[in-house]
């Protein structure tokens, strides 16, 4: 996700929204006796504008609460609110295509070449093949994608740049609200690292609202503006930033979760005048910038 | 040889009455076999009843069929009608299922995915799920063919030709070669129509080349 947004005109006037949910819940009743409750009674806001992250391990619903934004689960009870509009009253298919969307792996259709797959909603949308494949190739670029992958099928590609497919299709329809199911966690912590930073320079310069899901806290602290730590059944364990969470710690979970639990302290070590960051067993872990003689 | 040499014309007669007989009926078979494998697969309760009862045709017994068939769709004993559909009956008992698993195979995700993006039931069905589908609608329709295109040779013992005449005419005539010209070339016959639904596949399904 090259830093050249310029291309791409994506300065769509519509501010981006704010996301509520109310009091929800989701039942998956299956086939047996015993209803899988997935998220139970759940109240959060997320601002406008903001990356913010739901982080939690597998059993925490954090993936039902994604998808009861875009309609693509119905709540049991309680609603989702975008800006103040409820989403059970739009209609599910024209709101999903004014959301972008990105999953982990095979989110690309397999038999649609790169440039077809981020022309998807554009196409979907009414656009003639010709225009969305434009803006496709345009949006290549501004992911950082060379344009001569673009007649190559998704098999074709590495697990990285498969990943960027999946942005640019995101934003093909210039949505003003994302939404990404652990979209980084098939590729390898090199490339990941890479996809993390360009996503914030990327939401910096659009400025749209990013509602981002992953099990991994260290993304979540690379990523979010605001991070909402949550526990069984989307039970809201602390929200706030990734500074307030660290420094504050609402329980004994969130600090476990954040690997703050007992003997995680770091302390500093003073080599030849450079400050090593040390973890509980005596190995460096970095160095504090700006303290080197 | 020397019958063929002089008999070429009766047997391309055969081979065109043959194919005649054998598209239609592998063409209906997997046209509709889709929307009941579809149905299959959407809706779990009803596929045992579909992909069992359709399995079940292949166990009757193809020449009371023909028979008793223009009895029930109004046709004439010789017309080639009855056995174009008696032949779609047989290869949608094979194709119902194939169609049913064909589209189970589809990757959950994909379709998720597909509907994320905004796509509505009907046009995912036909852009992404179908399409998706396809290499397994391939290898059952490849079945399909087979064995249609060695079924069609029943139709010689009702009077309807095809390259089974060959063999029934050869039998009462005591002709060995046009027997022998009767098996080689429904065989041979069976593996270009074949080749040519691998060759369609080829063009229709470039994703499944795609080098990773």
């Amino acid at each position: 996700m090259a830093a050249d947004t310029s291309a791409a005109t994506m300065s769509s006037t519509s501010r981006a929204p704010s996301v509520r949910f109310e009091h929800l819940t989701k039942i998956y009743s299956g086939r047996s006796d015993h209803p899988t409750v997935a998220v139970q009674d759940v109240t959060l806001s997320i601002t406008a504008g903001s990356l913010t992250v739901l982080v939690g391990s597998s059993g925490s619903g954090k993936t039902t609460l994604l998808r009861s934004v875009n309609r693509m689960v119905a709540p049991t009870s309680g609603r989702v609110l975008i800006d103040d509009h409820d989403v059970s009253g739009l209609d599910a298919v024209k709101l999903r295509r004014t959301i972008g969307y990105v999953m982990q792996e095979s989110g690309l259709l397999p038999h649609k070449r790169v440039i077809d797959n981020i022309a998807i909603v554009p196409r979907l949308n009414g656009a003639t093949k010709a225009s969305a494949r434009e803006r496709a190739l345009e949006l290549m670029t501004v992911v950082g994608l060379d344009q001569r992958l673009a007649t190559r099928f998704p098999a074709e590609l590495s697990g990285g740049q498969q990943q960027r497919v999946g942005v640019a299709r995101a934003l093909a329809a210039n949505p003003r609200l994302m939404l990404m199911d652990e979209p980084f966690g098939a590729v390898d912590p090199i490339v990941r690292s890479d996809l993390q930073r360009e996503l914030r320079q990327l939401q910096d310069q659009l400025g749209i609202t990013i509602l981002f899901v992953t099990h991994d806290i260290a993304e979540a602290l690379a990523l979010g503006d605001q991070i909402v730590v949550l526990a069984e059944r989307g039970r809201i364990a602390q929200q706030g930033t990734g500074a307030e969470l660290i420094a504050q710690p609402a329980d004994e979970f969130v600090a476990d979760f954040l690997g703050l639990g007992a003997g995680r302290d770091l302390h500093l070590q003073d080599s030849d005048g450079t400050q090593l960051v040390m973890d509980a067993d005596g190995r460096p872990i970095g160095r504090l910038s700006g303290h080197r003689r | 040889m020397t019958w063929l040499v002089n008999n070429w014309s009766t047997v391309l007669q055969a081979l065109w009455s043959h194919l005649a007989l054998a598209i239609p009926a592998i063409a209906l078979s997997f046209v509709l076999s889709l929307p009941v494998g579809w149905l299959a697969y959407r809706y779990r309760w009803s596929r045992f009843v579909l992909v069992t009862g359709s399995s079940l045709i292949y166990a009757i017994p193809s020449l009371p069929l023909l028979i008793v068939l223009p009895a029930l769709i109004g046709t004439t004993v010789r017309s080639p009608v009855n056995v174009v559909v008696a032949l779609t009956g047989y290869g949608m008992a094979l194709m119902v299922r194939s169609t049913a698993d064909a589209l189970d195979s589809v990757n959950r995700d994909t379709v998720i995915s597909a509907t994320a993006l905004g796509y509505s039931g009907i046009r995912r069905l036909i852009a992404v799920e179908l399409p998706l589908a396809g290499p397994g609608l391939l290898a059952g329709l490849r079945v399909v063919s087979v064995s249609t295109m060695a079924l069609v040779t029943v139709s010689a013992v009702l009077g309807i030709p095809s390259l089974g005449t060959l063999f029934t005419d050869g039998f009462q005539r005591g002709i060995v070669a046009e027997i022998v010209t009767g098996i080689v070339s429904t065989a041979a016959l069976a593996v270009l129509v074949d080749r040519a639904l691998v060759a369609i596949g080829w063009l229709l399904l470039p994703w499944t080349r795609a080098r990773t």
